[in-house]
């Protein structure tokens, strides 16, 4: 965690000036029971009722400096802490911006909006509690301490021996408790697990009649985890009281052997009434401190997440010298190209060669696993290949930088993503500079103009975070729209049709047919009939191309061709 | 299908765990009903609540007595310590006294005269003049025993009495006790040490009398015991408060969630359809956590919170009334405080949660959409729309962080101008000698600890609101209606043969939509229904009706000639089985997951079962085989070994009737042809109702039931259906022949 401090820089002076304020207002407490000591010394037992008042009056107005300082500190430390947050916040917000899909599988994306958000706002939390109280309680301790040896240095025994006392009892305690906390959290997970299975598997649990199974599992795990809680709570219910048995002891050990002192004439009233409330801001302060204790290791965990997202570094960076020199408009070309995921034992592409030029289409067809969205997926390089190398342009995509890359392709993802805004937003998400008319026009090509009309508020309708009030194939056809408005030189379609209905689907392949005439158009899909008629058809099995050419060619060539063809197409079809 | 949704980091209802100081508070609907209700689930433990009570109350009472009988040591202390400053300052005062006298005499400066002219004794020091009264006082001063000769306290109280009496007749006494250090320049101490109150010299004498200048620590040893005692016995309730406590909430909620868990297995199937399991799940875990939470620390707290204000006042009254009032006074300062910080605090928080739910949605969004933000070259946008709502959080975090942050030191300065106001006058009552040192720290003791459960109860209020409201919510899960229960004479029917037909039936989901009016269908046994249509175009709904997850409208489903409605349920369902793309399987091993249709299925039925479904193979790959646990995402294994479980899971049940999902995407060719032999075992002599994908099924089924949006269409065999040149043709012809459609739509 202490690593996360070091964005804290920015506000180095603040932090300071929550240690000064919280020095000050911590002496201010300190000098409270000096001065009522000197109430009882000086006023009270010399009957000087000028001196009382005039003391009481200091006292407020220490008081009164005491929480103005405890009101800046809680100002520039309330500052420091969420500005802490908000940096990290937008160093891992970046962080992750500039990652690769890559690094996005190898960590989740589920993980990183965790760390993004809940993790780091653990470390605001804790960042806060420190300033409050992990600062000022070893300031209050030791000045304490300090203030106590000089009042009476024998008394001090007493404190020698109960804040080890207090130290052991409270870490005899959370020993026990922790590890049964932890219990706790496994045991409220599993309840979650069960009940989530439970309601997930609903129709099949009634199907297969289990209910009372499923019952009874829910209910050795309700069970459990009572039991479990209930330890905890036992273990607990010594905790305060032990503690506060403790601290009553301590000041009545002060009380008796303060006693004594005063009898041998060596100490006076009022520093004994000083010393016991000493004693008590020093024990408080333990306590305190012992919180944090507790507190940290959770925050320390969010910590290490959090830094391990920022020392992961990107994988694709664009290079250092950035080449330009294009030799046409769209011209994609793969070089023996070989790839894998990380960790994986086999390539997902091996030795991929093959060439796209402007006007054409090339299918791919295959069955799942057989590597087409990976394929597609190196085009925008999302991911860079292990050996060989493609071309775009007669440029490698390494050497060009990223965002000229992609200003050439327009990418239409199998998962239609939509983003929370209007329609319009989501269409010229491809295109900031499309006018009105060009997103109507869009629109209309991938056969998304009826629906929208359709819908409240028309090119205005807001679209909900994730999409989730509109259909399926809705989204496709609005993503669709997304990349003809970028006008690109490329158009990559990963099994974009799935969602559509069949007619739709031919509509809108027949209107696409003229407006991406000029460009590179490269096709994955599932079905025989999208890909029939394509220039090219490159057909992948098991990461490798088993065959490429037109339909006629490839029926008479390609066995896994045939395969996947038999299994769509009636006999009398195929022909 | 919410599975995913589950996924979603949950974002908390704000007040939510607990809430903090000036979070924003739920509010209950019906407080008081939910409240009552929320109380009757404690009745069973009412014992123990009692017990609880009774121990807490006594916990508590020893607690608040024992600053006061620590209240009697000190002042014993005080007394002692006056007693002996009395006899020290007195006894030397005497000593020094009678020799300043004697010495005096012996150079004849002081006479026994009735002259009282200063001029005639030009030397001396003028201020000691002495008329008759002095002379006697002086003569009787120098006639009194000395008092560190005197043993009894009583003897020395007198004493020093007399001699107070004698100085305050004849100041010239005082003159010659404290001669020395007047000489000596020390005046202060001098005149500190006749600026005794009347009071005080009147209590110090009163303590001399009865401690006779000695420190009485058998009486503050007697105390010190007793304050153990009470200590202990203290810490002894509240420990047997706290285990007792331990039990009554936690089986409480054991019992609420028991409920809700029977609750939701009573529950149509409606019900889940029409709530997101995201919601449900919040209710039934962490609405539950939070009563349990509560019921936990606030009830206990909240008895000893209120024990302790009450036994505080009392206890101060029974020191001081002034002193208390002063106290009392500055309640009103403490609520005019919490009040104003509680309302911009509010607010802060309010704008906080907001910021941060855009923050969130904004991050889960770019993050989940990552592919499409690279592909499209938006990232500078994303950052930069994040800084933006990231800057409105941190303003509105930092402010909520100051406002409650000052919280604690403003109340903190509220209870120390009460502490100073009562160290003023309290210090002013002890130099009257009114009250003790002691009283004056015990009463700063209680009055420090009274804020503690003074907050405290102010935020029990807050926290018992947001638990009602919790509370609520779990109730509203219990009073859902139930599903239809099965009639008394329902039958059971053996060994069915799987025929099932539908008269007339209607069904909707919603009122004024309808779906499915007047259909008849007749299904003979181990014939194949073929159902087709569009992804999503209502497989489930026959799911629903044929198991009776819903009830229909209208009309009946019979299965071999029974009305589904006189089947008991259980039965009913027994006799499909259900192979869905969207598997379930549960966090066990896979050979628990294989006899989940079958209770004590034997090894070898399992094993033969998989066989069937050609699942076997690729099971003994794994390194546990059939022990192999699913882990909780089921990521172990893949999509299609899942489908080929629920295949081998539906055959060890062995039901009449099948429904099946012909559709397998996200499946390598390899599985998928396994999948296509293993459904073909399955429906071999079976009812089936299948939701087709593949050419051959559609047409070989005796029937194909053709559906969009939900409601059946067309029906009839392959070759009707492509006669009746309808929604169907239309469908086969794009799907199954591809292109020639293009040339129509341009």
């Amino acid at each position: 965690m202490i690593r996360l401090y070091r964005f804290l820089k920015p506000y180095t002076a603040m932090v300071i000036g929550v240690f000064i304020f919280v020095f000050l207002q911590t002496l201010g407490d300190l000098y409270l029971p000096t001065l009522m000591s000197d109430i009882i010394n000086k006023g009270v037992m010399q009957g000087d009722t000028d001196k009382i008042l005039q003391t009481g009056g200091f006292m407020l107005l220490v008081a009164g400096a005491g929480v103005i300082c405890a009101i800046i500190a809680s100002l520039l430390s309330s500052k420091v802490a969420v500005g802490l947050g908000t940096i990290l916040r937008s160093k891992v917000f970046r962080r992750v911006e500039s990652f690769s899909l890559h690094e996005f599988d190898k960590i989740g994306t589920a993980t990183l909006i965790t760390r993004t958000t809940n993790d780091i706002n653990q470390i605001q939390m804790v960042t806060i509690m420190i300033m409050r109280m992990m600062i000022a309680a070893p300031m209050m301790a030791i000045g304490g301490i300090i203030l106590a040896l000089r009042r009476d240095k024998p008394l001090t025994l007493v404190l020698a021996v109960a804040i080890p006392l207090l130290g052991i009892v409270i870490g005899l305690i959370a020993s026990k408790m922790i590890p049964l906390f932890r219990l706790v959290q496994v045991k409220i997970d599993k309840i979650n697990l069960i009940l989530r299975e439970k309601l997930t598997g609903i129709r099949v649990i009634r199907a297969f009649n289990t209910v009372e199974r499923e019952s009874k599992r829910f209910d050795d795990a309700n069970v459990d985890l009572t039991e479990n809680y209930i330890k905890v709570n036992r273990i607990m219910a010594f905790m305060m009281p032990a503690i506060m048995l403790i601290m009553n002891f301590t000041s009545l050990a002060i009380l008796w052997f303060g006693g004594i002192r005063i009898s041998e004439d060596n100490m006076d009233l009022g520093q004994l009434s000083a010393f016991t409330q000493y004693a008590m801001q020093i024990m408080f302060s333990m306590l305190m401190l012992a919180m944090m204790y507790i507190m940290v290791p959770r925050a320390q965990a969010a910590a290490v997440r959090i830094n391990e997202v920022l020392d992961t570094v990107p994988e694709i960076v664009n290079p250092k010298e950035i080449k330009d020199n294009y030799s046409g408009k769209g011209y994609i070309e793969f070089k023996d190209v070989t790839f894998s995921y990380h960790g994986a034992e086999e390539p997902a592409l091996k030795n991929i060669s093959f060439s796209a030029k402007p006007g054409e289409v090339t299918a791919i067809i295959g069955s799942t696993g057989a590597g087409k969205s990976t394929l597609i997926n190196l085009i925008p390089r999302f991911y860079d290949v292990d050996s060989g190398s493609i071309l775009i342009d007669g440029v490698d995509v390494r050497d060009m930088s990223q965002e000229n890359l992609r200003e050439k392709i327009g990418f239409v993802p199998q998962k239609a993503v939509l983003f929370s805004g209007t329609v319009t937003d989501n269409i010229k998400f491809g295109n900031d500079g499309a006018t009105d008319d060009e997103v109507r026009r869009a629109a209309e090509i991938a056969q998304a103009a009826e629906f929208i009309n359709g819908m409240d508020g028309g090119y205005n309708y807001e679209i909900a975070q994730g999409g989730t009030n509109v259909s399926g194939g809705q989204k496709q056809r609005l993503s669709i729209a997304r990349a003809l408005v970028r006008k690109p030189e490329i158009y990559v379609f990963d099994d974009s049709f799935s969602a559509l209905d069949f007619k739709t689907d031919a509509k809108l392949r027949a209107a696409l047919k003229n407006e991406i005439a000029e460009s590179t158009v490269i096709i994955v899909a599932q079905r025989v009939g999208t890909v029939m008629d394509a220039d090219r058809i490159i057909v992948m099995n098991e990461g490798e191309i088993a065959g490429m050419g037109t339909h006629k060619e490839l029926l008479e060539t390609c066995e896994v061709y045939r395969e996947i063809v038999s299994s769509q197409l009636s006999e009398e079809e195929i022909a | 299908m919410s599975r995913q949704m589950d996924n979603r980091p949950k974002q908390r209802r704000p007040g939510r765990m607990g809430p903090g100081f000036g979070m924003p508070v739920e509010k209950a609907k019906d407080f008081k009903g939910s409240f009552k209700r929320l109380v009757s689930y404690l009745k069973p433990h009412r014992i123990n609540l009692i017990i609880v009570l009774i121990f807490a109350i006594a916990s508590t009472t020893f607690s608040i007595a024992a600053p006061k009988i620590t209240a009697k040591a000190t002042n014993k202390l005080q007394d002692g310590y006056m007693a002996r400053m009395m006899l020290t300052q007195i006894g030397n005062g005497q000593k020094d006294g009678l020799k300043n006298i004697e010495k005096m005499m012996a150079q004849s400066q002081l006479k026994v005269q009735t002259d009282t002219q200063p001029n005639t004794q030009p030397n001396t020091q003028p201020d000691v003049q002495l008329d008759e009264k002095s002379i006697s006082a002086i003569q009787e001063f120098m006639m009194l025993p000395k008092l560190d000769t005197l043993e009894n306290g009583d003897e020395k109280a007198d004493t020093i009495e007399k001699i107070i009496n004698l100085g305050k007749e004849a100041p010239a006494i005082y003159y010659f006790m404290f001669k020395d250090s007047i000489d000596n320049g020390s005046k202060e101490n001098a005149e500190d040490n006749l600026k005794f109150t009347d009071d005080q010299i009147n209590s110090a004498i009163r303590a001399v009398r009865e401690t006779n200048g000695e420190y009485d620590f058998r009486y503050i040893g007697m105390i010190a015991l007793i304050l153990i005692g009470v200590y202990v016995i203290s810490s002894l309730f509240s420990v047997i408060m706290g285990l007792v406590m331990s039990g009554v909430a936690q089986k409480t909620v054991r019992d609420l969630r028991r409920e809700v868990d029977n609750k939701l297995n009573r529950l149509p199937l409606k019900y889940f359809d029409m709530h997101p399991h995201g919601d449900i799940l919040s209710r039934v875990t962490n609405d539950i956590d939070t009563i349990s939470a509560t019921l936990q620390q606030s009830l206990t707290q909240i008895i000893t919170s209120v024990i302790t204000i009450i036994g505080f006042i009392i206890m101060m009254f029974t020191i001081s009334g002034v002193l208390t009032l002063i106290v009392l006074a500055t309640l009103p300062l403490y609520i005019v405080v919490t009040a104003m910080i509680a309302k911009k605090s509010q607010k802060y928080f309010a704008a906080q949660q907001k910021e941060l739910g855009e923050l969130s949605g904004h991050v889960e969004e770019m993050y989940t959409g990552h592919k499409i933000v690279k592909a499209f070259g938006r990232e500078k946008d994303s950052i930069e729309k994040f800084e933006e709502v990231n800057a409105r959080l941190y303003n509105a975090g930092w402010k909520a962080q100051f406002v409650s942050g000052i919280m604690f030191p403003l109340m903190n300065f509220v209870g120390n101008i009460g502490y100073v106001g009562i160290s003023i006058v309290g210090g002013i009552w002890i130099t009257r000698s009114i009250l003790g040192l002691g009283d004056i720290l015990a009463f700063i003791q209680y009055s420090r600890q009274f804020t503690m459960p003074m907050v405290q109860t102010s935020n029990i209020a807050n926290i018992i609101q947001s638990t009602i409201a919790c509370a609520e919510r779990v109730f509203e899960i219990l009073d859902e209606e139930e599903e239809i229960a099965d009639s008394s004479d329902a039958v059971v029917i053996d060994n069915p043969k799987g025929e099932v037909s539908f008269k007339n039936v209607a069904f909707r989901y919603k009122e004024d939509v309808p779906l499915i009016d007047n259909m008849n269908l007749d299904v003979k046994q181990g014939s194949t229904i073929a159902i087709v249509g569009p992804t999503g175009a209502g497989k489930t709904t026959l799911v629903n009706l044929l198991m009776r997850f819903y009830e229909i409208n209208a009309g009946e489903i019979s299965i071999d000639g029974t009305n589904i409605v006189n089947i008991k349920r259980s039965e009913l369902r027994k006799m499909f089985g259900m192979v869905l793309q969207d598997t379930w399987l549960f966090n066990g091993t896979i050979k628990d997951n294989i006899a989940y249709g079958k209770e004590n299925a034997t090894m070898d039925e399992i094993v033969r079962a998989a066989k069937a479904a050609h699942a076997d193979h690729f099971i003994r790959t794994l390194p546990d085989g059939y022990n192999t646990v699913l882990n909780e995402e089921g990521t172990n294994i893949s999509q299609g070994q899942k489908q080929l479980l629920t295949i081998a899971r539906a055959i060890l049940a062995d039901p009449a009737i099948l429904i099946l999902d012909e559709a397998t995407s996200n499946v390598d060719t390899r599985t998928e042809v396994l999948i296509q032999k293993a459904m073909a075992n399955l429906m071999k002599g079976r009812t089936s109702f299948v939701i087709a994908h593949r050419l051959s099924t559609i047409r070989d089924a005796e029937l194909i039931l053709v559906m969009n949006k939900g409601s059946i269409i067309e029906m009839g065999n392959h070759k009707e259906l492509l006669a009746k040149g309808g929604f169907y043709a239309d469908l086969y012809n794009s799907q199954f022949t591809g292109a020639n459609l293009e040339n129509e739509a341009v």
